[in-house]
């Protein structure tokens, strides 16, 4: 095993992907930052790089950006979108985490491909089925008006609405919480919460002081899995959305396929990234800290 | 104690009701004799028989098959080599590259490949849907294949070269056929993936292209009937079908690590 | 010439030197042990005969032209790992077929040569079962099998025996001295195990911490360890350290705290100089105070411990001068299972030439 023919043997594996990769991933990213320092064009797109001879560079979107009160504060709403179904994510996961960990061993590979399956169902087909679900004619709709009607309310629509919204983020992203969950509970030392309890916790202290702090690795993993993906969101406000509920990503979208400033949507672009890039290093960085307190049965 | 568990189970129950319901809703309707996917009338399955007769439907799906299979095919290498890659050699670009698609929001390389493409003025269409499909396919058959070479006993690469294999010897007789299981698997959800994909093909299509998806997209948007219904029933159906062959071929992909 | 020459060969890694200026000469048809605690090096350097490292510094030659520049695929030395590593997907023919085939041997050859290894390891018929099919004995013949079925000049075990039962290993041991007669083959083995390495070895090379602190045939370095390391390694033994006061017609006399002066035979130590003599336990004669025996050192004391192996009694006894000494007492006597009991006191008695004086 001579040193050459290790490296050769590394970069003939490594090439062709990393090349493939930096052609089709890390150049179109770059390509995006300096569009944002870029001018729009004068029929979409982008103006010229090079013109008259010099380089046509300024920070004339990302100046609007911070100027105007309205980008910001949809994008404030996107992350509080996103945290409120982060919580809720959590709040139904964990049961059923807790139940798939809990189970005999020969059940809990099934336990999890059922929770796991929907999510290989087309993303479209999860937000369509709410759509069906929360129309103004299905049945829960015409309960809900009916109960509000008897105490004298007006009909509230479900559809098209905030309330649908999160409904349909959380449905979209729950399998996500329950992974990490799930992994994370499962390698519990079933002897500490019998020891716990010789020494006289009820369940409920069971729970809070011992079950969940060690499964906060776990909620972290999930909530960096469900956080991060749902603040770009953009195709359930479209489709299920009212016209108070665009979220960053409604605007990004629209910034390049309809208004066609792709300087600014760039802008847009890069402030998600940054958000994005900084809690998923936020999330490694709580999950490295949280390797020593692992609850790993001997 | 008993009271307890009977809670867990029911909240456990809600939740498995919660994913699953509204998929039933969708299906039952896919057979309602009615247009509005409101209540039950009678079973039919004149939607499924216009689906069929949909011509642009068709074309989607067509589009839709080719793409998945140029790129998962392209991926299943690719992230095969990297996969291979991570495990055995302490690269620290290439991880970066291959996994950061999967943890960034999709619209994110949905826009910068649309700016990439107009750049380069590349057409948008089937192939660029295929290239930018490939570039997050191969992160998650890199994943797929790493975990199944670390499942790999590793004296067993010594003892193939111990017993006089070369290195490429090494990887065709012994590596390949024991991770092949990991492989395959990785190929279906690359296909799976691709054939779902909705951001990221949603920018780099174009005007003229269309995909399963994004023709289920614009019949939500535009004119919802239940052949929407109908689509998304067999969609399900063929997705469910790559799933369970994928989790038979490796049966810890489903486990925690 | 030898035929396997290591010479002068380190390894480090990082801050660590794993393998310290090692020298070695390893002959044909030798069945030669590296034998030592876990962290010794003693896997690392067989790792790099084998060609899985390379040293840092030094040179490893095989009949005389050096490894360095062959990997291990083309090494003519063949290893048998301590997880065996069969190849899950073959069958036991497969497996031992592997070699052959990567040396492009042809095919009725391979055939041949696959039954001629199965004969030699004794698993005539085993051939299409796979491994997840064997017992642990039997897994271990084919990995043999398959490194033998090539002819290597040299070849190396890894522990290869670690996995097995008291009683599998005894057994696979006495196949190991046979199999290595039968070919001829060159064997170099690795254990942490020292009776196994007195059982099976020609010779055995005692590391420590990097290093080789003896090389010599197992019965030599049974009674004649060279350093306190190899005598307490080896087997049990009593360690008696002091400055030497009288030598005299090849006799010296050391001055051992808690026991006196004591008479060990030895050429060359000078009066001043310090050492330890080695004294095994089963050359002390333990016998009752009153006994009547003429003896170069004896001494009193009485037992503080006492452990029943079966066949053979351990007494651990305190001298009168507050010295602690083992002794063995075969408990050949039917009928008898103890001579003496806790408590009990007794004399301890042994020739001059019972012990073996280690200098310091």
């Amino acid at each position: 095993m001579t040193a050459r023919s290790t490296k050769l043997g590394k970069w003939l594996v490594s090439g062709p992907p990393l090349a493939y990769l930096v052609v089709f991933f890390a150049i179109p990213t770059l390509i995006m930052v300096l569009a944002s320092f870029r001018t729009p064009g004068d029929f979409g797109g982008l103006a010229p790089l090079v013109e008259d001879g010099r380089l046509d560079l300024n920070l004339e979107s990302y100046a609007r950006f911070f100027t105007d009160a309205v980008y910001a504060q949809i994008f404030l709403k996107s992350v509080g979108y996103a945290l409120v179904t982060t919580l809720c994510c959590l709040a139904l996961a964990y049961p059923l985490a807790a139940l798939v960990a809990g189970s005999a061993k020969r059940h809990r590979d099934f336990l999890l491909l059922l929770v796991i399956l929907p999510f290989w169902s087309n993303f479209l087909i999860r937000i369509y089925a709410w759509m069906i679900i929360l129309g103004p004619n299905a049945a829960l709709a015409r309960t809900v008006n009916g109960a509000l009607r008897w105490f004298g309310h007006e009909p509230v629509p479900l559809l098209f609405s905030s309330f649908a919204v999160l409904v349909c983020l959380v449905y979209v992203h729950l399998p996500f919480m329950v992974l990490p969950l799930y992994a994370n509970l499962e390698k519990h030392d079933r002897a500490l919460l019998d020891a716990a309890q010789d020494l006289g916790a009820n369940a409920w202290q069971r729970f809070w002081r011992i079950t969940f702090p060690l499964s906060l690795p776990g909620v972290y993993a999930g909530a960096a899995l469900v956080f991060i993906p749902a603040l770009g969101i953009f195709a359930i406000p479209d489709i299920l959305g009212g016209p108070g509920d665009s979220l960053i990503g409604n605007v990004i979208k629209q910034q390049f396929l309809e208004t066609r400033d792709w300087p600014f949507g760039s802008v847009l672009s890069i402030v998600l990234t940054v958000a994005a890039l900084l809690l998923a290093g936020l999330a490694a960085w709580i999950g490295r800290r949280n390797l020593g307190a692992e609850p790993v049965r001997a | 104690m008993r009271n307890r568990r009977v809670a867990l189970w029911v909240a456990a129950a809600t939740g498995y009701a919660f994913l699953y319901v509204p998929l039933v809703i969708v299906i039952v309707y896919s057979f309602n004799d009615s247009r509005l996917n409101a209540e039950w009338v009678g079973f039919t399955l004149d939607w499924y028989d216009k689906l069929f007769h949909n011509e642009e439907m068709l074309t989607a799906a067509a589009n839709s098959l080719f793409i998945a299979l140029i790129a998962s095919a392209v991926a299943t290498v690719l992230g095969t080599m990297a996969g291979m890659a991570m495990y055995r050699y302490k690269t620290r670009l290439l991880p970066v590259l291959v996994l950061t698609p999967i943890a960034i929001p999709e619209i994110l390389m949905g826009v910068s490949l649309l700016i990439f493409f107009v750049m380069i003025n590349f057409t948008l269409g089937i192939f660029s849907v295929a290239l930018a499909h490939i570039a997050f396919c191969i992160g998650f058959v890199a994943i797929v294949v790493r975990a199944r070479l670390s499942g790999m006993d590793e004296s067993l690469i010594e003892a193939a070269r111990d017993c006089g294999a070369s290195s490429w010897q090494t990887f065709r007789y012994i590596t390949l056929p024991l991770i092949m299981p990991g492989v395959i698997a990785g190929a279906l959800m690359a296909f799976t993936l691709s054939i779902d994909d909705f951001v990221i093909t949603f920018f780099t299509a174009g005007a003229g292209t269309v995909t399963l998806p994004l023709q289920i997209y614009s019949m939500i948007k535009i004119a919802v009937t239940p052949e929407v219904n109908a689509v998304s029933t067999l969609l399900m159906l063929l997705t469910l079908a790559l799933i369970i062959i994928a989790s038979r071929l490796t049966p810890t992909l489903l486990r925690s690590e | 010439m030898a035929l396997l020459e290591i010479q002068n060969v380190t390894r480090r890694f990082g801050g660590f030197t794993a393998v310290d200026q090692v020298n070695l000469s390893i002959d044909a048809g030798e069945f030669f042990t590296l034998l030592g605690p876990s962290g010794c090096g003693k896997t690392t350097l067989l790792r790099m005969i084998a060609g899985f490292d390379l040293p840092d510094g030094g040179s490893i030659r095989l009949e005389g032209a050096d490894l360095a520049d062959l990997p291990p695929e083309r090494r003519p030395v063949r290893t048998v790992f301590q997880s065996y590593a069969l190849f899950p997907h073959m069958n036991v023919e497969k497996n031992i077929a592997f070699p052959l085939r990567m040396a492009k041997t042809e095919s009725g050859e391979i055939a041949r040569k696959v039954e001629a290894a199965l004969e030699d390891v004794r698993l005539t018929g085993f051939g299409k079962r796979f491994p997840h099919e064997l017992s642990g004995g039997q897994k271990q013949r084919v990995a043999i099998g398959r490194a033998l079925v090539t002819h290597p000049r040299v070849l190396l075990l890894d522990e290869p025996l670690a996995a097995l039962d008291a009683k599998l290993r005894e057994e696979m041991q006495i196949e190991l001295i046979n199999l290595q007669k039968e070919v001829g083959i060159t064997f170099v083995y690795v254990t942490h195990d020292q009776t196994e390495a007195l059982a099976l070895s020609h010779r055995i090379a005692v590391m420590n911490a990097g290093r080789v602190e003896q090389v010599d045939t197992p019965s030599r370095i049974y009674s004649f360890p060279q350093s306190r390391f190899v005598a307490d390694f080896i087997g049990t033994c009593n360690l008696l350290d002091g400055p030497v006061t009288a030598c005299a017609d090849g006799t010296v006399s050391v001055d051992v705290g808690g026991l006196g002066a004591v008479l060990v035979r030895e050429h060359g130590a000078n009066a001043g100089s310090s050492g330890s003599i080695a004294l095994r336990p089963e050359k002390i004669r333990i016998a009752a105070p009153a006994a009547e025996i003429a003896s170069a050192n004896r001494f009193r004391g009485h037992v503080t411990d006492l452990l029943y192996l079966g066949d053979v009694t351990v007494y651990k006894v305190s001298t009168t001068g507050g010295a602690k000494l083992e002794a063995l007492m075969a408990n050949s006597s039917a009928g008898t299972t103890r001579f003496f009991e806790v408590g009990d006191d007794v004399s301890l008695s042994w020739p001059a030439d019972a012990g073996h004086f280690i200098g310091a």
